[in-house]
């Protein structure tokens, strides 16, 4: 892959990047760089700090510390080009839409969330939405798909964006094999086209033949970097190796004398 | 199940219907004894000044509460209806206590920041404590709900007298400059929500995606706020302070019943909400003076009521006729099925049986008639017509088909899979039949060795086949 990384800034970088959730804190500086072109897999335990890191990385929780760029940037500069697909649980899927009703959500980016959809924003819904063989289903209530077909359309709005580089949490969660080999093929063929996927990944068994690089993540990084040097038994034995307690209590103490301290 | 999946053809003449009881229900409640005909005419040809000078305005009440009504709903906050209805009362006391006067603007203005402290403080307890948002707002709404009343209270025994009306409402309340306020809200949140109703959809929808894509959330946020709290408290004087959350919500939840599209709920709900509002009205008027509130509210609740019964998606009368219905296809098809074994019992030689020995009625078989199942032959025995023949062939196939399915390929025992298939014969359709067909290998026989029977079957070729 020819992806001069001397030359291009990476896709996705954070340095030193810590988060924590109601003052209970998830991620320590954390250093990741994700060069453009790749599928890269977020891999931990249960509580390792995988989602916050992606939603902390497109600024749904507060960084403390650190820094985070997209294509050597703040995310705020480059939005159009960065598509989030959040965790299909984390919507109401009774809410009173229909397929292509969540697809549009995605067309035209920030403007296109104000106007009303245009002839070309419906078009693009349906091509995302045939290359995620759904559109049979467009005008479907999304009270009626299946849990692989609310995953499907949670994609294709975010492939309505056409962005650059693609954060997804847990795609492959409730979702047949078929439909996971179908959603692999699809991000290589986004790959192809020089697209970077940075998805959570919960089965060890798959990671490194969907993925060529991976972060090892348990509260702070464990490794990152392409499977073949980072996929490695020691390694993961570090990652799942039971839970940093003492980290986390000690900096949960020195939070809260620094509350005290008032600071 | 069958219910659950409805066909869109079919649907819109149960919204008809739906709408034309809901509104007859109306109609009977209004005439119903508080009304005499005179006062109905006078009402309808504007010929009363003090209907013509409020129903305007509370009929853009209705429109206002309806829209953002729905927005709450959308977006799970009907609670801060609730407490913003509850937290503006010590507002309008301090507003009185202020100016010592009924100045209608001191009063909206102390609304306007009680109603505002009580959201912030709302907000200052989630965020500082674990308590849910259903507690903070509880314990905030009535806190400051307690105040008001204490507050009005206190105040010199002349000047307290006006001030009730701001519990229940009254449309004679209503002049023109608070016809102007109400016009001025209610044109304030059909320009936001037209200009930013995809921004609101996708707020309610998926707010960490919206922020992800650069949606302003909070920015939206503290306008929906701003809309809803403006609209609590320009209605408060027609319809009072605490029902006016009845106003802002059940329209919204009357309308979610009929549509699945947010746009069309939004719409559907300002119609309701002005219906209820001018039904509202000429009860209050019709009752000579009845609180405006109380009245509104209560149109609002016999079209939610009728909504509940009537609507084509989630209505109780819809669901009822198709378990109804349901329940008689199942006997009619038990009753073929009983049949059918009859007749395989005796190697398919006839189409006749007695109603004895298939343990069937008199009215089961007129049923089964009147749909060219079964005809009647001589001597009151019966005998299965082709399609009755094809039809009962079809339902022991399901059943048996389902039994085989059970123990070969779910691992169930023998002994356990009848009561199973009892049900699910009634609910397979022709695709799960070619599907279970081509999984099981097109069987012949099903776990206790009896035939299935195949989809054509007629009387002769089961007589051939049955050896």
């Amino acid at each position: 892959m020819e992806t001069n990384s001397d030359r291009e800034p990476p896709a996705f970088e954070c340095h030193d990047v810590s988060v924590s959730y109601d003052r209970k804190p998830v991620l320590y500086g954390i250093d990741v760089s994700v060069p453009g072109g790749s599928l890269c897999g977020i891999v931990g335990p249960n509580g390792a700090g995988k989602s916050t890191l992606i939603k902390a990385a497109m600024g749904l929780l507060p960084v403390e510390g650190g820094w985070v760029r997209m294509f050597g940037r703040p995310l705020d500069e480059v939005r159009p080009r960065v598509a989030y697909v959040p965790q299909r649980t984390s919507v109401d899927w009774d809410f009173p839409v229909n397929v292509m009703d969540v697809v549009l959500m995605g067309c035209g980016g920030k403007a296109g969330l104000w106007r009303r959809p245009t002839a070309a924003d419906r078009e693009l819904a349906r091509e995302s939405l045939e290359m995620v063989q759904m559109l049979p289903y467009a005008d479907r209530q999304i009270s009626q798909l299946s849990g692989g077909q609310q995953q499907r359309v949670f994609l294709a709005r975010a492939l309505a964006q056409r962005a650059d580089l693609y954060f997804m949490d847990e795609p492959f969660t409730g979702v047949d094999a078929a439909t996971e080999r179908a959603i692999v093929t699809l991000l290589e063929g986004l790959r192809a086209k020089g697209g970077t996927i940075v998805a959570v990944h919960h089965d060890l068994t798959t990671a490194p033949e969907y993925f060529d690089r991976v972060i090892l993540l348990n509260m702070r990084l464990v490794a990152a970097g392409p499977v073949e040097e980072v996929f490695t038994a020691e390694l993961l034995q570090k990652t799942y190796g039971g839970r940093l307690t003492v980290l986390s209590e000690l900096a949960l103490r020195a939070q809260e004398a620094r509350a005290r301290r008032g600071v | 199940m069958g219910w659950r999946v409805l066909p869109g053809g079919g649907m819109s003449v149960w919204r008809w219907v739906g709408w034309l009881v809901g509104l007859m229900g109306v109609m009977v409640l209004s005439g119903c004894g508080v009304v005499s005909g005179e006062r109905a005419v006078d009402f309808v040809m504007l010929r009363d000044g003090h209907v013509r000078a409020a129903l305007p305005g509370v009929v853009l009440l209705g429109l206002n509460c309806g829209l953002l009504g729905t927005l709450l709903i959308a977006r799970r906050l009907t609670m801060l209806g609730d407490t913003l209805s509850h937290a503006v009362l010590p507002g309008i006391a301090a507003g009185f206590l202020w100016t010592m006067t009924k100045h209608p603007g001191a009063l909206l203005i102390g609304a306007l920041v009680t109603g505002v402290l009580s959201s912030l403080v709302t907000g200052w307890i989630l965020g500082s404590t674990r308590l849910k948002a259903d507690a903070a707002q509880s314990v905030v709404l009535t806190v400051f709900f307690a105040a008001g009343i204490v507050m009005i209270k206190l105040l010199p025994d002349g000047s307290k007298a006006g001030l009730d009306r701001f519990l229940y409402g009254q449309a004679a309340a209503l002049d023109a400059g608070e016809t102007v306020l109400l016009a001025v809200a209610a044109a304030l949140s059909v320009v936001v929500i037209w200009w930013g109703y995809r921004g609101f959809l996708v707020l309610a929808f998926d707010p960490g995606y919206g922020r992800a894509a650069g949606l302003p959330v909070k920015g939206l946020h503290l306008l929906q706020m701003f809309l809803t709290t403006l609209a609590v408290v320009v209605s408060m004087q027609a319809v009072g302070v605490i029902l006016v959350a009845g106003l802002l919500v059940i329209p919204g939840a009357t309308a979610w019943l009929f549509s699945a599209r947010l746009h069309r709920v939004l719409v559907l709900a300002a119609l309701l909400g002005m219906a209820a509002a001018v039904m509202g009205t000429f009860l209050s008027f019709a009752g000579d003076g009845m609180a405006m509130g109380p009245t509104l509210v209560l149109c609002a609740g016999v079209m939610f009521g009728g909504a509940f019964l009537l609507s084509p998606r989630y209505g109780m009368a819809r669901r009822m006729v198709s378990v109804m219905r349901h329940g008689r296809r199942v006997r009619r098809e038990d009753g073929l099925k009983a049949v059918y074994r009859v007749l395989e019992g005796r190697g398919f030689s006839g189409a006749g049986f007695g109603l004895e020995e298939c343990g069937q009625s008199e009215g089961m078989m007129r049923s089964l008639e009147r749909r060219g199942m079964v005809r009647a032959v001589a001597a009151g025995g019966w005998e299965l017509t082709e399609s009755g023949f094809g039809e009962a062939a079809r339902v022991v196939r399901n059943h048996r088909l389902w039994e085989l399915y059970l123990t070969r390929r779910a691992g169930f025992a023998e002994d356990h899979v009848h009561d199973a298939a009892e049900e699910m014969e009634h609910l397979l359709a022709e695709e799960n039949i070619e599907h279970l067909m081509g999984v099981l290998g097109h069987p012949e026989r099903d776990p206790h060795g009896r035939r299935i029977p195949r989809s054509g079957d007629t009387i002769e070729t089961s007589a051939a086949r049955h050896e």
